[in-house]
């Protein structure tokens, strides 16, 4: 994990005065809501429906058990001990008081945390896939690239009041696990030409009102000209994105505005100008960023040992959640494990104080004191050794965090919607409960198979609702909560965006929706086929006809 | 009038700026002055005006560009970069556009909504000078200077970025 060292603690501490320093003025008045409220979200902070919120960066989703234990403190002391965690592997409190939040941004700073740059017009938190560093198929570890893209956008003087958010990702992994394409930037280490690793960058990807998969910028770009070509891409957008209008001021909108051939030469252009500045990134950079994440001290195990296999034969709870929620490592012996906190009753994402402490003291025994945020709500732990998978399932059972229910229909994404959000059209999360009380039966669940349902509360699209295989929108009509259904979306390598089946549906009639949509999968699909596969191949149609039908 | 803070500290401000101006005559009515003139004026009349016996500068909006300025960019002491609203972030990349690639020596003053939480991300873009909205305290406003002790990026006074440098 990176480790900061003196620069990095000095620009916290400084931060953390100068918002001590701007909350004291906005409270004396002598600065007014409009010049306090980029300064605020720039830290994270909301005014919110019912409370204010602040935003905590989990950079690229990695946590230590210690600052997990910071959390736990927070969650207790100034929350009311919850914690929600994010689809971009941030972390939220819904009940901090404004005058206490500079206080609890100095309990944050001890343990090397902050909120900047968690909202707000500016680069966000740059995320990755949650098993960076551990996935088989990985060409190589994306963190020391994201510290790298991490530290040019903390404070970058140019890009502090961009037209709006800016969100990038970046993918190591065959398999995309990071929704990459769907980020206003989207970053995939290749191979290039030679073999050497380098990246291939996409521009104007973004779900919200218009949700756009992002188009190729550069092609191929060697390791050094990372920080250049980011620098290229944000001016051009800063200075032309447009201003007018906050719906169409992402940079989406920019490149289809401009077309994707002209805006890469804008960016070209640019980038020509800088490519062998200062900024080009030194070998010793990026091996100092990379060094912060080697190998911890693996030791040297086998591949199913009985201790495991004893287990799996015995026990079938334990064999449910070891089918689902745990992944190959690539060191032998070892095991990803992925908690799912979205127990039934339980909105997705939020974990309590005490399940936080647990993770913490799970971390430390079982997986070298290290956790990660998956943009799914989930957390993981990476390096498990599989002869402690049985006692670690036990553990987590005890603390209600052994839902096996990963990748399956209930394992859904859900933002906060209309119980906690201003701009929500609708809620979100007693949707999310009423399909987990209508699929409770797991055997039916792993019958039913890989099928992701993401639901957001309003177009904002946190909820990620586009790419979700059933995509839940909550709209107003006539001052009425109502949900839109689409179908077909996906936020893996070959991402798509779902399309709307038709009119849109109350609450009432949603788990029966999603019962009949999974009816007319399970009738027509072939051999092993994911709910995907079969929509890709049947289409629309069949289920609108079904979903529609005239009751006789 | 309001202080101008250049360079660090507090200074009289001896420019006027010229929201609008319709002709030269607008300047020769006031002979031995400094004025900062729009760009449109400038490109209109920068040929008219050369002989004027006071001083001159430019100033560009935010959806204006530096190198709309021409060829003479180099000879003006003085470029502003407008901040019609302070929440509109355009001007921070023409500053940065002055400084890097047209190497400008001379002084890049912010000017309109111009408050003292931007202040250091604007001198870290090369902005040099500051005419601050009329209600900002000046003496407040020079503490902004000193927010954060480093930075991760380049600046004009610290070319390197950090990473080169630690
Ligand atoms: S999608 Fe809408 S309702 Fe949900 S959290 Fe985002 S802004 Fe709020």
């Amino acid at each position: 994990m990176y480790k900061y060292d003196g620069y990095d603690h000095q620009m916290l501490a400084d931060r953390v005065v100068q918002f001590q320093d701007q909350t004291d003025r906005f409270i004396a008045g002598k600065l007014s809501d409009a010049e306090f409220l980029p300064l605020r979200l720039q830290n994270g902070l909301y005014i919110q429906r019912l409370a204010p919120m602040l935003r905590v960066a989990v950079p690229y989703g990695m946590l230590s058990s210690a600052q997990l234990r910071k959390l736990a403190f927070i969650a207790n002391h100034y929350d009311k001990g919850y914690a929600h965690f994010t689809t971009r592997q941030n972390i939220q409190f819904n009940w901090p008081n404004l005058e206490e939040v500079p206080e609890l941004l100095g309990h944050l700073a001890e343990v090397e945390m902050h909120a900047i740059q968690t909202s707000g017009n500016c680069i966000r938190n740059t995320t990755t896939d949650q098993f960076a560093g551990v996935a088989v198929d990985e060409l190589e570890d994306s963190r020391g690239y994201c510290e790298i893209i991490r530290q040019w956008s903390t404070f970058h003087p140019e890009f502090a009041f961009l037209p709006r958010k800016f969100k990038i990702a970046v993918c190591g992994t065959a398999v995309d696990q990071a929704a990459t394409q769907v980020h206003d930037i989207g970053i995939y280490l290749v191979p290039g030409p030679e073999g050497e690793v380098g990246f291939r960058i996409l521009a104007g990807g973004g779900l919200g009102r218009t949700p756009v998969i992002g188009q190729e910028i550069f092609e191929y770009i060697e390791k050094q000209h990372l920080l250049t070509a980011l620098d290229a891409i944000l001016r051009v957008y800063n200075r032309e994105g447009r201003r007018d209008n906050k719906y169409k001021a992402r940079i989406k909108i920019l490149v289809r505005e401009t077309g994707v051939e002209e805006f890469r030469n804008k960016v070209l252009k640019e980038w020509d100008l800088i490519k062998d500045s200062s900024l080009m990134l030194t070998e010793d950079e990026i091996q100092r960023c990379k060094s912060f994440f080697t190998d911890p001290a693996y030791r040297e195990l086998e591949n199913n040992p009985p201790q495991l296999t004893k287990y799996l034969s015995q026990d079938l709870l334990f064999t449910n959640w070891h089918q689902q929620n745990v992944h190959p490592h690539k060191i032998k012996g070892y095991a990803i494990v992925t908690v799912c906190f979205k127990e039934t009753g339980v909105a997705p994402g939020d974990v309590t104080d005490i399940q936080l402490q647990q993770l913490a003291e799970l971390a430390d025994e079982h997986s070298f004191g290290e956790i990660r945020v998956s943009h799914k709500q989930n957390i993981v732990l990476a390096d498990v050794p599989q002869d402690e998978l049985y006692t670690l399932w036990k553990r987590l059972k005890s603390g209600a965090m052994a839902t096996h229910n990963l990748g399956l229909l209930t394992d859904m994404i859900c933002c906060p919607g209309g119980d906690f959000c201003a701009l929500a059209n609708a809620k979100s999360i007693p949707i999310a409960e009423s399909i987990q009380r209508t699929f409770s039966d797991h055997e039916e669940l792993k019958n039913i198979g890989e099928v992701n349902i993401n639901i957001s509360g309003c177009m904002n699209a946190c909820g990620h609702h586009h790419v979700g295989n059933i995509g839940i929108l909550g709209v107003d009509k006539k001052g009425e909560e109502f949900y839109q259904v689409s179908l077909g979306g996906s936020s893996k390598n070959s991402a798509s965006l779902g399309k709307i089946i038709g009119p849109s549906f109350s609450q009432q009639q949603i788990p029966e929706v999603i019962e009949k949509i999974i009816a007319v999968y399970k009738t027509n699909r072939e051999a092993d086929e994911r709910f995907i596969d079969t929509y890709q191949r049947i289409g629309m149609d069949p289920f609108k006809e079904i979903v529609y039908a005239k009751a006789d | 009038m309001q202080k101008l803070i250049k360079n660090g500290s507090l200074t009289d401000n001896h420019w006027t700026i010229l929201k609008v101006a319709s002709g030269p005559e607008v300047l020769q009515a006031a002979p031995g002055k400094s004025f900062i003139v729009p760009l449109q004026f400038w490109k209109k009349y920068q040929d008219e005006i050369q002989d004027y016996n006071g001083n001159i500068a430019v100033w560009l909006d935010s959806d204006e560009r530096p190198e709309q300025i021409g060829e003479r960019l180099q000879k003006l002491q003085l470029i502003a970069l407008n901040f019609p609203l302070f929440t509109d972030g355009r001007s921070y990349s023409n500053a940065r556009e002055l400084r890097q690639r047209f190497e400008f020596k001379g002084e890049i003053r912010a000017i309109g909504d111009v408050l003292r939480d931007q202040l250091y991300f604007m001198s870290r873009c090369g902005f040099d000078a500051f005419d601050l909205r009329q209600d900002q305290d000046p003496q407040l406003c020079l503490q902004a200077f000193t927010d954060f002790k480093t930075a991760y990026q380049s600046s004009i006074a610290e070319p390197d970025p950090l990473f080169r440098r630690r």
